[in-house]
């Protein structure tokens, strides 16, 4: 994987197969304190304590064609390669929280590239899932942290019956995501 | 490009399909299914999905549904696309690159004809 925005499209992927009704991804990149968190937490089966053990090894996978699982173990990879590390939170019947911090400027900390392309495609093309994404940021000197939060309840109420993938709609969630982000950095 | 619409704008448009009663369910003309598995994910499957969308946004085209899917199981041939166009059989097509999309939302999905150098014989 060459982006944690793509990581974070594969964990999304994960709740969704756990049978997950909202799926919520936190974002916070951090430059007073140098860190860059991504988490992606849902409501879905959850693990028990065995299986969150289990997911970080590279040949456990639920999938029943193949013996590897890779997703979670190159995650935990890429975030220890950059100092910081993986966290899984899981309760059976609960659900599941996979959350990933790195140094933010640490030189092998994998980009996080593109975000808004993440929670666009995630929200289009799983219409049946409560999406709800936020991005904070906090500036390296001073000032506060910024937070832009995105739920897509209110847009799907208002459009109820047109496909989301409608290009008036699909243009209004595009820019709304994309100048959400944009806007915590102005 | 043009003017980006508010929620109350979209309201509106929502309102005039129905009242066409241009909304059949939501689910369109044109089903693109794209393999969202970690594979498909690695091999570039989300810039394919948003090449597909580029091209609806560009073209103004209100009966293609796009949806993603876990792995197909076809990982070497990832991205994968299942693409079915009103009651014709869907085709399965491989290795399709933003560039491959393109091919086939033009081609196919647009023009009626298969791409064939890029699908996946069942």
């Amino acid at each position: 994987m060459k982006e944690i925005a793509l990581h974070l499209l594969d964990l999304a992927e994960n709740s969704i197969s756990a049978k997950a009704k909202t799926v919520r991804i936190d974002v916070r990149e951090d430059f007073r304190t140098n860190q860059l968190t991504a988490a992606v937490e849902d409501d879905g089966e959850g693990m028990s304590d065995e299986m969150v053990k289990q997911v970080v090894d590279p040949f456990f996978t639920s999938r029943t064609t193949r013996k590897v699982g890779l997703g979670i173990p190159l995650l935990k990879a890429s975030a220890e390669a950059a100092l910081g590390g993986m966290k899984i939170t899981s309760k059976p019947s609960a659900g599941t929280r996979i959350e990933a911090t790195f140094r933010h400027s640490h030189i092998d900390r994998m980009p996080l590239g593109d975000l808004p392309c993440t929670f666009l495609t995630l929200t289009l093309a799983h219409p049946e899932i409560h999406w709800i994404f936020t991005y904070a940021y906090t500036p390296p000197y001073k000032g506060k942290m910024r937070k832009f939060e995105f739920d897509d309840q209110p847009l799907k109420e208002a459009v109820s019956g047109l496909p989301l993938t409608h290009p008036d709609v699909l243009a209004y969630l595009r820019s709304t995501l994309q100048d959400g982000i944009a806007g915590t950095r102005e | 490009m043009p003017a980006i619409k508010s929620l109350e704008e979209l309201k509106k448009i929502r309102e005039e399909a129905l009242q066409k009663r241009d909304i059949k369910s939501a689910s369109g003309r044109v089903q693109i299914i794209v393999g969202m598995g970690t594979p498909g994910i690695a091999a570039g499957a989300r810039d394919t999905v948003k090449e597909f969308l580029n091209i609806i946004e560009e073209k103004h085209l209100t009966d293609v549904v796009v949806r993603q899917t876990g792995n197909f199981g076809l990982d070497s041939l990832e991205p994968v696309v299942k693409v079915t166009v009103g009651d014709s059989t869907t085709v399965t097509y491989g290795k399709v690159t933003p560039y491959a999309a393109r091919l086939i939302m033009e081609q196919h999905i647009l023009g009626g004809v298969v791409v064939q150098e890029h699908v996946i014989p069942s």
